[in-house]
Protein backbone atom coordinates (compact mmCIF):
# COMPACT_ATOMS: atom_id res chain seq x y z
CA UNK A 1 0.00 0.00 0.00
CA UNK A 2 1.24 3.43 -0.90
CA UNK A 3 1.91 5.40 2.26
CA UNK A 4 1.93 9.16 1.64
CA UNK A 5 4.22 9.59 4.64
CA UNK A 6 7.09 7.69 3.07
CA UNK A 7 9.25 8.54 0.10
CA UNK A 8 10.08 6.02 -2.61
CA UNK A 9 13.04 4.72 -0.59
CA UNK A 10 10.90 4.15 2.47
CA UNK A 11 12.27 7.21 4.30
CA UNK A 12 9.96 9.38 6.35
CA UNK A 13 8.79 12.42 4.41
CA UNK A 14 5.82 13.55 6.54
CA UNK A 15 4.59 12.41 9.92
CA UNK A 16 0.81 12.29 9.67
CA UNK A 17 -0.18 9.21 11.63
CA UNK A 18 1.52 6.26 13.28
CA UNK A 19 -0.87 3.85 11.62
CA UNK A 20 0.89 2.01 8.83
CA UNK A 21 4.41 3.09 9.71
CA UNK A 22 6.92 0.24 9.86
CA UNK A 23 8.28 -0.75 13.22
CA UNK A 24 11.83 0.19 12.15
CA UNK A 25 10.70 3.74 11.47
CA UNK A 26 9.31 4.06 14.99
CA UNK A 27 12.40 2.49 16.54
CA UNK A 28 14.59 4.83 14.53
CA UNK A 29 12.68 7.86 15.83
CA UNK A 30 12.93 6.63 19.44
CA UNK A 31 16.65 5.88 19.08
CA UNK A 32 17.34 9.28 17.57
CA UNK A 33 15.32 10.93 20.35
CA UNK A 34 17.56 9.21 22.88
CA UNK A 35 20.59 11.07 21.65
CA UNK A 36 18.66 14.34 21.79
CA UNK A 37 17.70 13.67 25.42
CA UNK A 38 21.41 13.54 26.23
CA UNK A 39 21.87 17.08 24.87
CA UNK A 40 20.00 18.59 27.78
CA UNK A 41 23.02 18.05 30.04
CA UNK A 42 25.23 20.22 27.89
CA UNK A 43 26.32 23.82 28.12
CA UNK A 44 24.84 24.55 24.68
CA UNK A 45 21.64 22.62 24.12
CA UNK A 46 21.39 23.40 20.44
CA UNK A 47 22.62 21.43 17.45
CA UNK A 48 22.91 22.95 13.97
CA UNK A 49 20.84 20.35 12.09
CA UNK A 50 18.08 22.70 10.91
CA UNK A 51 20.18 25.83 10.63
CA UNK A 52 18.73 28.15 8.01
CA UNK A 53 15.44 26.23 7.84
CA UNK A 54 12.08 27.76 8.67
CA UNK A 55 9.54 25.78 10.66
CA UNK A 56 6.00 27.11 10.64
CA UNK A 57 3.81 26.12 13.57
CA UNK A 58 0.27 26.29 12.20
CA UNK A 59 -2.22 25.96 14.99
CA UNK A 60 -5.81 26.09 13.82
CA UNK A 61 -6.81 24.87 17.27
CA UNK A 62 -5.45 26.22 20.53
CA UNK A 63 -2.62 24.40 22.31
CA UNK A 64 0.01 25.44 24.78
CA UNK A 65 2.09 22.38 25.58
CA UNK A 66 2.28 20.88 22.12
CA UNK A 67 2.97 24.18 20.39
CA UNK A 68 5.59 25.17 22.95
CA UNK A 69 7.41 21.85 22.82
CA UNK A 70 7.44 21.92 19.00
CA UNK A 71 8.80 25.44 19.18
CA UNK A 72 11.54 24.45 21.63
CA UNK A 73 12.37 21.36 19.57
CA UNK A 74 12.77 23.40 16.38
CA UNK A 75 14.86 26.03 18.17
CA UNK A 76 17.16 23.39 19.69
CA UNK A 77 17.75 22.24 16.12
CA UNK A 78 18.66 25.85 15.24
CA UNK A 79 15.65 26.39 12.97
CA UNK A 80 13.79 29.67 12.67
CA UNK A 81 10.32 29.21 14.09
CA UNK A 82 7.23 31.11 13.08
CA UNK A 83 4.12 30.57 15.20
CA UNK A 84 0.75 31.18 13.62
CA UNK A 85 -2.54 30.92 15.42
CA UNK A 86 -4.78 30.82 12.44
CA UNK A 87 -8.19 30.83 14.05
CA UNK A 88 -7.65 34.48 14.76
CA UNK A 89 -6.27 35.35 11.36
CA UNK A 90 -6.86 34.80 7.65
CA UNK A 91 -9.29 31.91 8.01
CA UNK A 92 -11.71 34.25 9.70
CA UNK A 93 -11.37 36.50 6.66
CA UNK A 94 -12.45 33.61 4.46
CA UNK A 95 -9.17 32.38 2.98
CA UNK A 96 -9.13 28.67 2.17
CA UNK A 97 -6.75 26.32 3.97
CA UNK A 98 -4.67 25.57 0.90
CA UNK A 99 -4.44 29.26 -0.05
CA UNK A 100 -3.07 29.93 3.42
CA UNK A 101 -0.55 27.14 2.93
CA UNK A 102 0.49 28.41 -0.50
CA UNK A 103 1.11 31.85 0.94
CA UNK A 104 3.25 30.47 3.74
CA UNK A 105 5.13 28.22 1.33
CA UNK A 106 5.86 31.34 -0.74
CA UNK A 107 7.51 32.73 2.41
CA UNK A 108 10.03 29.85 2.06
CA UNK A 109 8.72 27.56 4.73
CA UNK A 110 10.60 24.26 4.96
CA UNK A 111 8.43 22.43 7.45
CA UNK A 112 4.86 22.77 8.66
CA UNK A 113 3.68 21.62 12.07
CA UNK A 114 -0.09 21.48 11.82
CA UNK A 115 -2.82 21.19 14.40
CA UNK A 116 -6.37 21.26 13.12
CA UNK A 117 -9.78 20.36 14.49
CA UNK A 118 -10.64 18.58 11.24
CA UNK A 119 -9.37 15.02 10.92
CA UNK A 120 -7.30 14.72 7.77
CA UNK A 121 -6.32 18.39 7.41
CA UNK A 122 -2.56 17.63 7.70
CA UNK A 123 -2.95 14.89 5.04
CA UNK A 124 -4.58 17.39 2.73
CA UNK A 125 -1.72 19.83 3.25
CA UNK A 126 0.92 17.14 2.79
CA UNK A 127 -0.58 16.00 -0.51
CA UNK A 128 -0.72 19.58 -1.69
CA UNK A 129 2.94 20.36 -1.05
CA UNK A 130 5.86 19.13 -3.10
CA UNK A 131 8.89 20.37 -1.19
CA UNK A 132 7.99 20.89 2.45
CA UNK A 133 7.58 18.37 5.25
CA UNK A 134 4.41 18.19 7.31
CA UNK A 135 4.10 17.06 10.91
CA UNK A 136 0.66 16.40 12.30
CA UNK A 137 0.42 17.97 15.75
CA UNK A 138 -3.10 16.65 16.29
CA UNK A 139 -6.02 16.50 13.85
CA UNK A 140 -9.57 16.14 15.14
CA UNK A 141 -10.18 12.74 16.68
CA UNK A 142 -7.82 11.11 14.23
CA UNK A 143 -4.18 11.22 15.22
CA UNK A 144 -1.51 12.88 17.33
CA UNK A 145 1.55 10.93 16.25
CA UNK A 146 4.25 12.78 18.20
CA UNK A 147 2.24 12.27 21.39
CA UNK A 148 2.01 8.54 20.63
CA UNK A 149 5.76 8.49 20.06
CA UNK A 150 6.61 10.35 23.24
CA UNK A 151 4.34 7.97 25.14
CA UNK A 152 6.23 5.07 23.59
CA UNK A 153 9.54 6.75 24.40
CA UNK A 154 8.55 7.25 28.04
CA UNK A 155 7.43 3.64 28.34
CA UNK A 156 10.61 2.34 26.75
CA UNK A 157 12.70 4.56 29.02
CA UNK A 158 11.17 2.94 32.10
CA UNK A 159 10.35 -0.58 30.91
CA UNK A 160 13.09 -1.11 28.27
CA UNK A 161 11.20 -3.70 26.28
CA UNK A 162 7.63 -3.71 24.93
CA UNK A 163 7.37 -7.46 24.43
CA UNK A 164 6.13 -8.34 27.90
CA UNK A 165 4.09 -5.26 28.79
CA UNK A 166 0.50 -4.73 29.82
CA UNK A 167 -0.65 -1.18 29.14
CA UNK A 168 -4.04 0.14 30.20
CA UNK A 169 -5.42 3.24 28.51
CA UNK A 170 -8.17 4.66 30.69
CA UNK A 171 -10.88 7.11 29.76
CA UNK A 172 -12.46 8.65 26.71
CA UNK A 173 -10.80 6.49 24.08
CA UNK A 174 -13.55 7.23 21.57
CA UNK A 175 -12.75 10.91 21.15
CA UNK A 176 -9.04 10.65 21.82
CA UNK A 177 -6.45 11.05 19.09
CA UNK A 178 -3.87 10.53 21.82
CA UNK A 179 -5.27 7.08 22.59
CA UNK A 180 -5.47 6.13 18.93
CA UNK A 181 -1.85 7.14 18.33
CA UNK A 182 -0.63 5.39 21.47
CA UNK A 183 -2.46 2.20 20.50
CA UNK A 184 -0.89 2.17 17.04
CA UNK A 185 2.55 2.90 18.46
CA UNK A 186 2.30 0.24 21.17
CA UNK A 187 0.97 -2.50 18.92
CA UNK A 188 3.49 -1.71 16.17
CA UNK A 189 6.28 -1.89 18.73
CA UNK A 190 5.09 -5.32 19.83
CA UNK A 191 3.20 -4.71 23.09
CA UNK A 192 1.25 -7.93 23.66
CA UNK A 193 -1.41 -6.59 26.04
CA UNK A 194 -3.00 -3.22 25.30
CA UNK A 195 -6.22 -2.52 27.16
CA UNK A 196 -8.81 0.21 26.82
CA UNK A 197 -10.73 0.93 30.00
CA UNK A 198 -13.78 3.16 30.23
CA UNK A 199 -17.54 3.41 30.04
CA UNK A 200 -18.95 1.48 27.09
CA UNK A 201 -20.16 4.74 25.52
CA UNK A 202 -16.56 5.97 25.26
CA UNK A 203 -14.93 2.80 23.90
CA UNK A 204 -14.96 2.66 20.10
CA UNK A 205 -16.14 -0.58 18.55
CA UNK A 206 -13.13 -1.00 16.27
CA UNK A 207 -10.74 -1.52 19.20
CA UNK A 208 -10.82 -5.31 19.00
CA UNK A 209 -9.68 -5.11 15.40
CA UNK A 210 -6.62 -3.15 16.57
CA UNK A 211 -5.78 -5.92 19.01
CA UNK A 212 -6.97 -4.02 22.07
CA UNK A 213 -8.94 -5.67 24.88
CA UNK A 214 -11.72 -3.55 26.32
CA UNK A 215 -12.77 -3.31 29.96
CA UNK A 216 -15.67 -1.44 31.46
CA UNK A 217 -14.57 -2.41 34.96
CA UNK A 218 -11.67 -0.22 36.10
CA UNK A 219 -10.33 -2.68 38.68
CA UNK A 220 -10.13 -5.50 36.14
CA UNK A 221 -8.70 -3.17 33.52
CA UNK A 222 -5.72 -1.95 35.51
CA UNK A 223 -4.96 -5.17 37.38
CA UNK A 224 -1.30 -6.23 37.00
CA UNK A 225 -0.57 -3.51 34.45
CA UNK A 226 2.92 -2.13 33.86
CA UNK A 227 1.66 1.17 32.52
CA UNK A 228 -1.53 3.14 33.13
CA UNK A 229 -2.23 5.94 30.68
CA UNK A 230 -5.03 8.17 31.85
CA UNK A 231 -6.75 10.31 29.25
CA UNK A 232 -8.14 13.77 29.71
CA UNK A 233 -11.90 13.84 30.06
CA UNK A 234 -12.77 16.71 27.78
CA UNK A 235 -15.15 19.15 29.40
CA UNK A 236 -17.32 19.41 26.34
CA UNK A 237 -18.06 15.68 26.56
CA UNK A 238 -19.39 15.93 30.06
CA UNK A 239 -22.40 17.89 28.93
CA UNK A 240 -23.43 15.28 26.36
CA UNK A 241 -25.42 12.10 26.84
CA UNK A 242 -22.33 9.87 26.97
CA UNK A 243 -21.46 10.58 30.60
CA UNK A 244 -23.40 11.28 33.76
CA UNK A 245 -21.09 13.82 35.47
CA UNK A 246 -17.48 14.44 36.35
CA UNK A 247 -18.06 13.20 39.91
CA UNK A 248 -19.73 10.02 38.69
CA UNK A 249 -16.89 9.47 36.27
CA UNK A 250 -14.27 9.86 38.99
CA UNK A 251 -16.14 7.38 41.16
CA UNK A 252 -15.98 4.71 38.45
CA UNK A 253 -12.82 5.51 36.48
CA UNK A 254 -10.74 8.06 38.37
CA UNK A 255 -7.22 6.79 39.03
CA UNK A 256 -6.95 6.73 42.82
CA UNK A 257 -4.12 5.32 44.95
CA UNK A 258 -6.35 2.30 45.74
CA UNK A 259 -6.85 1.51 42.05
CA UNK A 260 -3.21 2.14 41.24
CA UNK A 261 -2.34 -0.44 43.90
CA UNK A 262 -4.03 -3.09 41.73
CA UNK A 263 -1.41 -2.59 39.03
CA UNK A 264 2.13 -3.91 39.31
CA UNK A 265 4.20 -2.37 42.10
CA UNK A 266 6.49 -0.64 39.63
CA UNK A 267 3.73 0.50 37.27
CA UNK A 268 4.11 3.98 35.84
CA UNK A 269 1.30 6.50 35.48
CA UNK A 270 1.05 8.67 32.39
CA UNK A 271 -1.22 11.48 31.26
CA UNK A 272 -1.00 13.54 28.05
CA UNK A 273 -2.14 16.72 29.80
CA UNK A 274 -3.82 18.96 30.55
CA UNK A 275 -5.02 17.12 33.65
CA UNK A 276 -8.37 17.43 35.36
CA UNK A 277 -7.45 16.60 38.93
CA UNK A 278 -10.27 14.85 40.70
CA UNK A 279 -11.92 13.84 37.42
CA UNK A 280 -9.70 11.29 35.67
CA UNK A 281 -6.85 11.28 38.17
CA UNK A 282 -6.44 11.83 41.89
CA UNK A 283 -3.85 14.42 42.92
CA UNK A 284 -2.13 11.87 45.14
CA UNK A 285 -1.45 9.75 42.04
CA UNK A 286 -0.63 12.62 39.68
CA UNK A 287 2.00 13.93 42.11
CA UNK A 288 3.01 10.51 43.43
CA UNK A 289 6.23 8.56 42.93
CA UNK A 290 4.83 6.43 40.10
CA UNK A 291 3.83 9.43 38.01
CA UNK A 292 5.98 10.17 34.95
CA UNK A 293 3.65 12.85 33.64
CA UNK A 294 6.15 15.71 33.65
CA UNK A 295 8.85 13.49 32.21
CA UNK A 296 6.55 12.91 29.25
CA UNK A 297 6.68 16.63 28.54
CA UNK A 298 10.49 16.70 28.65
CA UNK A 299 10.82 13.61 26.47
CA UNK A 300 8.30 15.17 24.09
CA UNK A 301 10.87 17.79 23.13
CA UNK A 302 13.49 15.17 22.23
CA UNK A 303 10.97 13.08 20.30
CA UNK A 304 9.84 16.11 18.30
CA UNK A 305 13.46 17.01 17.61
CA UNK A 306 14.03 13.49 16.33
CA UNK A 307 11.03 13.65 14.02
CA UNK A 308 12.07 17.04 12.62
CA UNK A 309 15.68 15.94 12.20
CA UNK A 310 14.68 12.77 10.38
CA UNK A 311 12.23 14.61 8.12
CA UNK A 312 14.80 17.28 7.30
CA UNK A 313 17.22 14.55 6.25
CA UNK A 314 14.64 12.51 4.36
CA UNK A 315 16.57 12.99 1.15
CA UNK A 316 19.06 10.52 2.55
CA UNK A 317 18.78 7.41 4.61
CA UNK A 318 15.70 5.41 3.76
CA UNK A 319 14.65 2.41 5.74
CA UNK A 320 15.85 0.10 2.99
CA UNK A 321 19.34 1.16 3.90
CA UNK A 322 19.14 0.10 7.51
CA UNK A 323 19.78 -3.50 6.54
CA UNK A 324 23.16 -2.61 5.21
CA UNK A 325 23.55 0.12 7.78
CA UNK A 326 26.23 2.72 7.71
CA UNK A 327 29.27 3.53 9.68
CA UNK A 328 29.91 6.72 11.50
CA UNK A 329 30.96 9.07 8.78
CA UNK A 330 34.50 7.88 8.30
CA UNK A 331 36.41 8.89 5.21
CA UNK A 332 34.73 12.23 4.84
CA UNK B 1 47.39 -11.37 11.58
CA UNK B 2 44.49 -11.99 9.22
CA UNK B 3 44.76 -10.72 5.67
CA UNK B 4 42.73 -7.61 5.08
CA UNK B 5 39.74 -8.11 2.83
CA UNK B 6 39.35 -5.72 -0.06
CA UNK B 7 37.40 -5.13 -3.21
CA UNK B 8 40.50 -3.94 -5.03
CA UNK B 9 44.08 -4.97 -5.25
CA UNK B 10 45.33 -2.39 -2.79
CA UNK B 11 47.60 -3.43 0.02
CA UNK B 12 46.28 -2.27 3.35
CA UNK B 13 48.56 -1.50 6.26
CA UNK B 14 48.85 -3.54 9.39
CA UNK B 15 46.69 -1.85 12.02
CA UNK B 16 48.98 -2.89 14.87
CA UNK B 17 51.97 -1.28 13.18
CA UNK B 18 50.04 1.96 12.65
CA UNK B 19 48.87 1.83 16.26
CA UNK B 20 52.40 1.42 17.61
CA UNK B 21 53.66 4.33 15.51
CA UNK B 22 50.81 6.53 16.71
CA UNK B 23 51.24 5.54 20.34
CA UNK B 24 54.98 6.20 20.05
CA UNK B 25 54.27 9.76 18.89
CA UNK B 26 51.71 10.41 21.62
CA UNK B 27 53.54 8.98 24.64
CA UNK B 28 56.21 11.66 25.11
CA UNK B 29 53.91 14.57 24.33
CA UNK B 30 50.46 13.96 25.80
CA UNK B 31 49.84 15.12 29.37
CA UNK B 32 47.98 12.81 31.77
CA UNK B 33 45.56 15.66 32.36
CA UNK B 34 44.48 15.80 28.70
CA UNK B 35 40.95 14.82 27.82
CA UNK B 36 40.64 12.24 25.06
CA UNK B 37 37.63 12.16 22.76
CA UNK B 38 37.03 9.42 20.19
CA UNK B 39 34.77 9.90 17.18
CA UNK B 40 32.13 7.18 16.82
CA UNK B 41 32.63 4.39 15.75
CA UNK B 42 36.18 3.56 14.68
CA UNK B 43 37.69 6.52 16.50
CA UNK B 44 36.23 5.29 19.78
CA UNK B 45 37.71 1.82 19.36
CA UNK B 46 41.09 3.35 18.69
CA UNK B 47 40.70 5.84 21.54
CA UNK B 48 39.82 3.07 24.01
CA UNK B 49 43.21 1.46 23.41
CA UNK B 50 45.14 4.72 23.35
CA UNK B 51 43.43 5.93 26.51
CA UNK B 52 44.43 2.80 28.39
CA UNK B 53 47.98 2.79 27.00
CA UNK B 54 48.56 6.44 27.87
CA UNK B 55 47.00 6.16 31.33
CA UNK B 56 44.98 9.35 31.05
CA UNK B 57 43.23 10.45 34.24
CA UNK B 58 39.95 11.77 32.82
CA UNK B 59 37.53 9.14 31.50
CA UNK B 60 37.29 8.73 27.74
CA UNK B 61 34.77 10.89 25.88
CA UNK B 62 32.98 10.06 22.67
CA UNK B 63 31.31 12.12 19.99
CA UNK B 64 28.79 11.06 17.40
CA UNK B 65 28.95 14.00 15.04
CA UNK B 66 25.78 13.07 13.12
CA UNK B 67 23.96 16.21 14.23
CA UNK B 68 26.86 18.42 13.17
CA UNK B 69 27.61 17.08 9.72
CA UNK B 70 27.46 19.49 6.80
CA UNK B 71 25.83 16.91 4.53
CA UNK B 72 22.69 16.24 6.58
CA UNK B 73 20.60 18.00 3.92
CA UNK B 74 21.75 15.57 1.23
CA UNK B 75 22.34 12.42 3.23
CA UNK B 76 20.04 12.66 6.22
CA UNK B 77 20.99 11.48 9.66
CA UNK B 78 22.05 7.89 9.98
CA UNK B 79 19.65 5.41 11.56
CA UNK B 80 21.72 4.73 14.67
CA UNK B 81 23.04 7.82 16.37
CA UNK B 82 24.80 7.09 19.63
CA UNK B 83 24.57 9.78 22.27
CA UNK B 84 27.73 11.85 22.58
CA UNK B 85 29.31 11.72 26.04
CA UNK B 86 31.97 14.04 27.34
CA UNK B 87 32.49 12.92 30.96
CA UNK B 88 34.87 15.76 31.88
CA UNK B 89 34.89 19.53 31.89
CA UNK B 90 35.94 20.78 28.47
CA UNK B 91 36.59 24.36 29.59
CA UNK B 92 40.29 25.14 29.68
CA UNK B 93 41.38 21.56 29.01
CA UNK B 94 43.75 20.18 26.37
CA UNK B 95 41.68 17.86 24.21
CA UNK B 96 43.03 15.06 22.05
CA UNK B 97 40.54 14.23 19.31
CA UNK B 98 40.92 10.68 17.95
CA UNK B 99 39.61 9.21 14.71
CA UNK B 100 40.47 6.12 12.70
CA UNK B 101 40.72 7.46 9.16
CA UNK B 102 41.25 11.08 8.13
CA UNK B 103 40.00 11.97 4.66
CA UNK B 104 38.22 15.23 3.73
CA UNK B 105 38.43 16.68 7.25
CA UNK B 106 34.69 17.32 7.41
CA UNK B 107 34.13 14.88 10.26
CA UNK B 108 36.84 16.60 12.28
CA UNK B 109 35.31 19.99 11.60
CA UNK B 110 31.94 18.66 12.81
CA UNK B 111 33.59 17.20 15.91
CA UNK B 112 35.28 20.50 16.76
CA UNK B 113 32.01 22.37 16.39
CA UNK B 114 30.32 19.89 18.69
CA UNK B 115 33.15 20.09 21.25
CA UNK B 116 32.72 23.84 21.47
CA UNK B 117 29.10 23.31 22.49
CA UNK B 118 30.44 21.62 25.62
CA UNK B 119 32.80 24.44 26.50
CA UNK B 120 35.96 26.26 25.44
CA UNK B 121 38.93 23.91 25.32
CA UNK B 122 42.44 25.30 25.86
CA UNK B 123 43.52 23.47 22.70
CA UNK B 124 42.46 20.61 20.46
CA UNK B 125 44.94 18.24 18.84
CA UNK B 126 44.12 15.58 16.32
CA UNK B 127 45.38 11.98 16.32
CA UNK B 128 44.46 9.56 13.53
CA UNK B 129 45.43 6.01 12.75
CA UNK B 130 45.53 6.52 8.98
CA UNK B 131 45.62 9.59 6.74
CA UNK B 132 44.35 8.90 3.26
CA UNK B 133 44.82 12.47 1.95
CA UNK B 134 42.05 14.17 -0.05
CA UNK B 135 41.47 17.01 2.39
CA UNK B 136 38.75 19.54 1.61
CA UNK B 137 39.39 21.67 4.68
CA UNK B 138 42.52 23.12 6.28
CA UNK B 139 42.81 20.35 8.88
CA UNK B 140 45.96 18.33 9.58
CA UNK B 141 46.68 15.73 12.26
CA UNK B 142 49.42 16.40 14.77
CA UNK B 143 49.74 12.66 15.40
CA UNK B 144 49.33 10.09 12.63
CA UNK B 145 49.94 6.33 12.42
CA UNK B 146 50.69 6.48 8.73
CA UNK B 147 49.66 7.52 5.27
CA UNK B 148 47.48 5.09 3.31
CA UNK B 149 46.84 5.53 -0.38
CA UNK B 150 43.55 4.12 -1.58
CA UNK B 151 41.44 4.86 -4.69
CA UNK B 152 39.40 8.04 -4.36
CA UNK B 153 35.90 6.54 -4.57
CA UNK B 154 36.54 3.75 -2.10
CA UNK B 155 35.88 3.67 1.62
CA UNK B 156 38.61 2.75 4.04
CA UNK B 157 37.43 1.75 7.45
CA UNK B 158 38.49 0.23 10.68
CA UNK B 159 36.81 -2.98 11.79
CA UNK B 160 36.90 -4.76 15.10
CA UNK B 161 36.10 -8.42 15.53
CA UNK B 162 34.37 -9.87 18.61
CA UNK B 163 37.77 -10.57 20.22
CA UNK B 164 38.67 -6.90 19.92
CA UNK B 165 41.20 -7.38 17.12
CA UNK B 166 41.21 -4.41 14.76
CA UNK B 167 41.81 -4.52 11.03
CA UNK B 168 41.30 -2.26 8.06
CA UNK B 169 39.11 -2.93 5.09
CA UNK B 170 38.40 -1.25 1.83
CA UNK B 171 35.04 -1.29 0.13
CA UNK B 172 33.18 0.49 -2.59
CA UNK B 173 30.07 1.12 -0.51
CA UNK B 174 29.13 1.87 3.05
CA UNK B 175 28.19 -0.99 5.29
CA UNK B 176 27.75 -1.91 8.91
CA UNK B 177 30.79 -1.92 11.14
CA UNK B 178 31.97 -5.29 12.39
CA UNK B 179 30.69 -6.70 15.65
CA UNK B 180 32.16 -5.67 18.93
CA UNK B 181 30.47 -2.37 19.72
Amino acid sequence: MNNPQLNDRGGLRHLLTIEGLPRETLVNILDTARSFVSLSGREVKKVPLLRGKSVFNLFFEPSTRTRTTFEIAAKRLSADVINLNIQSSSQSKGESLLDTIDNLAAMHADMFVVRHSQSGAPHLIARHLTRQNVINAGDGRHSHPTQGLLDAYTIRHHKKDFSKLSVAIVGDVLHSRVARSAIHALTTLGTPDVRAVGPRTLLPTELERLGVRTYTDMAAGVRDCDVIMTLRLQNERMQGPLLPSAQEYFKSYGLTPERLALAKKDAIVMHPGPMNRGVEIDSAVADGPQSVILQQVTFGIAVRMAVMAILAGQGGYGMTQTETGTSSGENR
Amino acid sequence: MSAPQSDNKVSLPDVEALFETLLGQLKPRVSHAAGMVGIVTGGVWLAERLHAALGLRAPLGMLDVSFYRDDVGEKGIKPQVSPSQIPFDVDGRDILLVDDVLFTGRTVRAAMNELFDYGRPARIDLAVLADRGGRELPIEPLYCGGRVDVPKGSILMLDRDPRGVMSMSLSSRRRQRGAGT
